[in-house]
């Protein structure tokens, strides 16, 4: 029985010690660590938020460098093939007018030549005739040295005409 | 690094054995002392004596290094009587021969009878004509707030490795700690209390350690430890009553309604009314109860096994002892964070059920 018979001097000490070790534990130790431990709690999701709202935000950067880069490749391809066209028609149009040239400078070259030609046709031609009257100056000259070759030629000529 | 740490827990479990094997060497000690002191030549061991003297309250605190020396620290008297207010220390009750005598103090002379003191009359032996009123600080007093001092400086310097370590992770006592706290805060106030646990935190953590501390002390067979405080059904008497009027005062309208007023028909109010009025005194009461017959419990049952080494007078007997009380002292161990947890729980359950809202709004129409 004196087992379950609270004594009241160990009561009321209890009692008493129990607020007041309450009081200081309150004040000393459960404030500060609770605090410091929701603090810390708080700091640490606070960074888990930063840290998945930075990574949603480099997801949505490195999209939109994907995408640029996507933009970029189509503008590269474009302003390439833009380039071959242009390149292509700067050799279509530069061999148009080189063979257009090359015509016109056949043309002239063939032109000259005919004049040139025509030239030295007119040149041979008189070359040609002089060349054949001093021939045949020669050769009448030579021919005609005999008196009886010119009578005979006379003769023949004569025989030819017929009145 | 986890290698050193497997290293480290065989280390920790290697030490918890041999103080384990230390502590019984000294519970054994403890007891053969007290068995000495109470033993004359012609009066065979009590085991009754022994073990009740252990785990009832004593105006002095025994000491006794094994093989060494024993003795007995003498403890502050505060008595009031209807003459007033005495103070005097334990041994004054002792002669130069560490016999029991009578001490006249100033207004009677007081005597020791069973521990209890008592005024003496003429011939030295108790007068129950006058009541003395005993506010001693006793061994239990004395050893709570040792328990307390322990607790003050363990958080007194968690709390500054807090203040020092702002935002980092913890480390050291901290961080043996904090998972004690974070467990008292995320299973046991919150989930009983929900959102307004925060202004019951403070009891809730003092509560739990002040129990745990002296729990564990408790079962520390040598000079520091070795009381029985969360065994006294006054220390827990004192507990469940500052729960209960935490409880109560904490109680909302849906409390009080479901007390006075609940959703049943009216003539069911004769037997709930009362029943619930005596729900608010048995909970607490509960709780007194089971810590108080936990720890007690568990002290008788380790005690007697070591009893049963003087009881049959024989050295052979104290392996199968020894085994037992090692299994027992395990147990008591687990024991010892179990009531503190239940206690705590409980009270939380019982503070959540106080403060919870909408009680019973499902059947306002009724």
């Amino acid at each position: 029985m004196e087992l379950v018979t609270p004594e009241l001097g160990l009561v009321f000490w209890t009692t008493i010690s129990f607020l007041i070790f309450l009081f200081l534990l309150r004040k000393f130790a459960w404030k500060p660590i609770l605090g410091a431990i929701n603090d810390r709690e708080r700091s640490i999701e606070d960074s888990l938020a930063k840290a998945d709202a930075a990574k949603f935000e480099m997801e949505r950067l490195s999209e939109e460098i994907e995408a640029s880069l996507k933009q970029a490749r189509i503008e590269r391809d474009d302003i390439l093939s833009e380039a071959r066209k242009v390149k292509e028609k700067i050799i279509a149009e530069s061999k148009d007018a080189a063979q257009a040239e090359g015509a016109k400078m056949i043309e002239k070259a063939r032109i000259e030549i005919t004049s040139l030609k025509a030239i030295a046709m007119a040149d041979v031609k008189n070359q040609v005739a002089s060349l054949s009257l001093e021939i045949a100056e020669k050769v009448l000259r030579k021919q005609f040295e005999d008196s009886k070759k010119q009578d005979e030629l006379v003769t023949e000529l004569l025989k030819e005409v017929k009145i | 690094m986890e290698k050193r740490s497997i290293l480290n827990s065989k280390i920790f479990k290697l030490s918890r054995i041999c103080a384990l094997f230390v502590a019984l060497l000294a519970i054994s000690g403890t007891a053969f002392s007290q068995e000495k002191a109470n033993n004359n030549p012609d009066k065979p061991y009590d085991p009754k004596v022994a073990i009740f003297e252990h785990i009832g309250d004593a105006h002095a605190w025994h000491v006794s290094l094994p093989l060494v020396k024993e003795f007995s620290i003498p403890l502050p008297v505060i008595i009031y009587t209807n003459k007033g207010l005495e103070v005097f220390m334990s041994d004054k009750f002792y002669n130069a021969n560490n016999e029991e005598t009578a001490y006249q103090g100033k207004n009677y002379a007081y005597v020791l009878e069973n521990g209890k003191i008592k005024v003496a009359d003429a011939a030295g032996k108790p007068d129950e004509t006058v009541r003395v009123l005993d506010f001693s600080i006793t061994r239990n007093v004395a050893s709570m707030w040792l328990g307390m001092i322990v607790l003050l400086i363990i958080f007194g310097s968690v709390s500054s490795t807090y203040k020092k370590r702002v935002g980092k992770a913890p480390k050291g006592l901290q961080s043996f700690m904090e998972p004690l706290i974070v467990f008292v805060r995320d299973d046991i106030a919150i989930p009983n209390i929900g959102v307004k646990h925060g202004k019951y935190m403070s009891l809730l953590l003092t509560l739990f350690f002040f129990i745990l501390i002296n729990n564990l002390l408790g079962l520390v067979p040598f000079f520091p430890g070795g009381f029985n405080l969360t065994g006294n059904i006054a220390v827990t008497l004192s507990l469940s009553f500052i729960v209960l009027l935490v409880i109560n005062f904490s109680g909302n309208k849906y409390y009080w309604k479901h007390i006075f007023a609940p959703d049943i028909p009216l003539w069911l109010y004769i037997i709930m009314v009362p029943v619930e009025l005596i729900g608010i005194i048995s909970k607490p009461f509960a709780l007194m109860i089971r810590l108080f017959a936990n720890i007690t419990a568990g002290h008788i049952i380790v005690l007697s096994l070591i009893s049963l080494i003087f009881i049959f007078k024989s050295l052979a007997v104290s392996p199968a002892s020894i085994v037992f009380v090692v299994f027992m002292d395990t147990i008591e161990l687990l024991v010892a964070f179990l009531q503190a947890y239940i206690f705590t729980m409980l009270t939380a359950l019982f503070v959540g059920m106080a403060v919870e809202e909408h009680h019973h709004e499902h059947g306002a129409e009724i």
